[in-house]
């Protein structure tokens, strides 16, 4: 019977190692494998091509064989997406933690887990057809571009914030609630001078872990107006170039050794600027856990 | 002033909470509107099995549906054992800063964008199983099945280890006093008074593995057909949007892609209600 278990034990340490090796050993190959075959085509000509880097960031000239009009299209959707998520996502939060009753939370919570559960292609679907209607309704004046993939991308990371927000605000202690209330502040007084500052690490982890997945979304842009080649988008209305587009692309599209080196390349930066924003939300909240699991 | 400036701003935030719940119903009628021509003749029916021929007028979705469900499922197949394991070494196996460290790995895991999986997938997973297996071209059930593995197993191994943790730690301490093992505190208190959590951070895993289109776009291979083994090409729902999607806007082809988002915006719709009754059965087990 001893002898049995004692078997039993073994295996299922035996098990779980197995499973641990596998799976980092899967990561690693896949990072490695990356890096092994792409670091040779990190350099500056790699994001400015032939143009001088100064001339680029003035916009005095065009970018033409390097990544920077993807560069400036993937800045450009993280700037826009998270500046219309904010705003709504975090007076939902508000309402959500300090305004709802149980009902009403519960009622809205069951929309938001499921806005939170929704394949990005359907939210990028979405956002193309929001744009068609636009159009109808508009003749020719709406098509997708920046505007509308920005737009998309914000209700795609708006249940990150609503819940960031909603979290922080409903962990904080009661005695931290109490003290400005029973010196006479309004209860938005209370919110906007106590509660927030007090969690506001929490949602700026969840606002970082936001800017990551726009930066890194590739399902919602490819339906809403990325292109493989348009240089730096000149305003809200036009099309645009993007890093994860980029990377699909030339992934199926490349013609030449050259192009495929800078697939690996813009593959590198995309996944230096996702894990860069990973480890500053770490490093402004320990507990990223709990956002590691909310990723639908 | 300084009252209705303050009512202002509570309206703003009843406003944007409504607003945000409303968007959740609007992406759904927005689907059913555009998807409306082609199911409303009551074919929804003939949608759902018929297959993809577009020049014999037939807009069925089928192998688009089986295809989803197979690359899912597979992942899920091969994540879940491993998944578990990893949590186990993690919660149970492995201690303090090894322990620390397996867990921060698999939290960095998350943040891997799913493009890379793919680009990688091309280039190093699709040659390896095309040369292993000795046929077709690698794009296919298999390769992609085994990438989103990767993708969907932090989830669940998260999951699963906070699931642990929410164990009461008395009923654990009780095992030990009595001469149990770690492993048998596992086995015997630990993993039976947390199957609920188990089985949430499947089916949000579960979810995942549904609604990824790249994986599945860049290393499945695209072929519409029902795929009769592992090594055949197919297509999952999410990739037939993203394909189909240059398509003439008022075409049938066109409108067929809305059934999709609706099976889509359906199958993980389900999954989160399953995910919340679940939950509420969670609660009530821990009080």
């Amino acid at each position: 019977m001893g002898e049995v278990r004692r078997l039993q034990e073994a295996g299922v340490l035996v098990f779980s190692w197995l499973c641990g090796v596998l799976l980092l050993g899967a990561v690693i190959a896949v990072i490695g494998y990356l890096f092994v075959h792409g670091w040779r085509s990190i350099s500056l000509s790699l994001i400015f091509g032939a143009t001088p880097p100064l001339d680029a960031l003035l916009m005095k000239r065009h970018v033409f064989n390097g990544l920077f009009p993807a560069v400036v299209g993937t800045l450009s959707l993280i700037v826009l997406s998270v500046c219309w998520a904010i705003p709504i996502g975090m007076a939902s939060g508000i309402y959500l933690a300090e305004y709802a009753g149980a009902g009403t939370k519960a009622f809205l919570n069951l929309f938001f887990d499921i806005l939170a559960g929704l394949p990005s292609i359907v939210v990028g679907l979405f956002g193309f057809s929001a744009a068609i209607f636009l159009n109808r309704l508009f003749p020719g004046s709406i098509h997708p571009c920046l505007l509308i993939s920005s737009i998309a991308l914000a209700f795609l990371v708006l249940p990150y914030i609503i819940r960031t927000t909603q979290m922080a605000l409903e962990g904080l202690p009661l005695s931290a609630r109490l003290t400005a209330l029973s010196l006479g502040a309004s209860k938005l007084q209370n919110i906007t001078h106590v509660l927030l500052p007090q969690s506001l690490s929490g949602i700026v982890s969840g606002v970082i872990l936001a800017i990551g997945r726009c930066a890194e979304d590739t399902a919602v842009i490819m339906l809403t107006g990325v292109v493989a080649s348009a240089g730096v988008p000149r305003s809200l209305f036009s099309h645009y170039e993007a890093l994860p587009f980029y990377i699909y692309y030339i992934s199926s599209q490349y013609t030449d050794r050259e192009e495929l080196a800078t697939g690996y390349g813009a593959a590198i930066i995309l996944l230096c600027i996702c894990m860069v924003l990973f480890l500053t939300a770490f490093v402004i909240k320990r507990q990223v856990s709990y956002h590691a699991l909310y990723r639908a | 002033m300084r009252r209705t400036k303050e009512h202002a701003v509570e309206i703003f935030f009843v406003f944007s909470a409504y607003f945000s719940a409303l968007l959740t119903v609007v992406i759904f009628g927005f689907m059913l509107a555009l998807g409306l021509p082609l199911l409303a003749e009551g074919r929804i029916f003939s949608i759902m099995t018929q297959p993809w021929a577009p020049h014999l007028g037939q807009f069925g979705i089928q192998p688009m549906i089986v295809g989803t469900l197979a690359i899912s499922l597979l992942s899920m197949l091969f994540a879940f054992p491993l998944s578990l394991g990893c949590a186990i070494l993690i919660s149970v196996v492995s201690r303090g800063t090894v322990s620390w460290l397996l867990r921060k790995m698999v939290e960095m895991m998350t943040g891997i964008p799913t493009v890379i999986y793919g680009f990688v997938g091309i280039f190093l997973l699709v040659p390896l199983v095309r040369e292993f297996f000795a046929a077709g071209s690698g794009m296919c059930v298999l390769s992609a099945a085994l990438m989103l593995t990767l993708l969907v197993s932090p989830t669940m191994i998260l999951f699963f280890c906070e699931s642990f943790a929410r164990v009461p730690d008395s009923y654990g301490k009780a095992v030990l006093a009595v001469g149990g093992t770690e492993i048998q505190k596992f086995f015997h208190v630990t993993l039976p008074n947390s199957w609920p959590g188990v089985v949430i951070g499947f089916t949000l895993a579960l979810g995942r593995a549904l609604g990824d289109t790249l994986i599945a776009l860049m290393i499945a291979g695209n072929a519409v057909q029902t795929p009769n083994s592992l090594l055949d090409s197919a297509r999952t729902l999410t990739s037939h949007i993203a394909l189909v999607f240059a398509a003439d806007y008022e075409s049938l082809e066109f409108k067929a892609i809305f059934a999709c988002g609706i099976f889509l915006y359906l199958f993980t719709t389900i999954l989160v209600m399953a995910v919340r009754l679940l939950g509420v059965g969670r609660e009530r087990w821990a009080r």
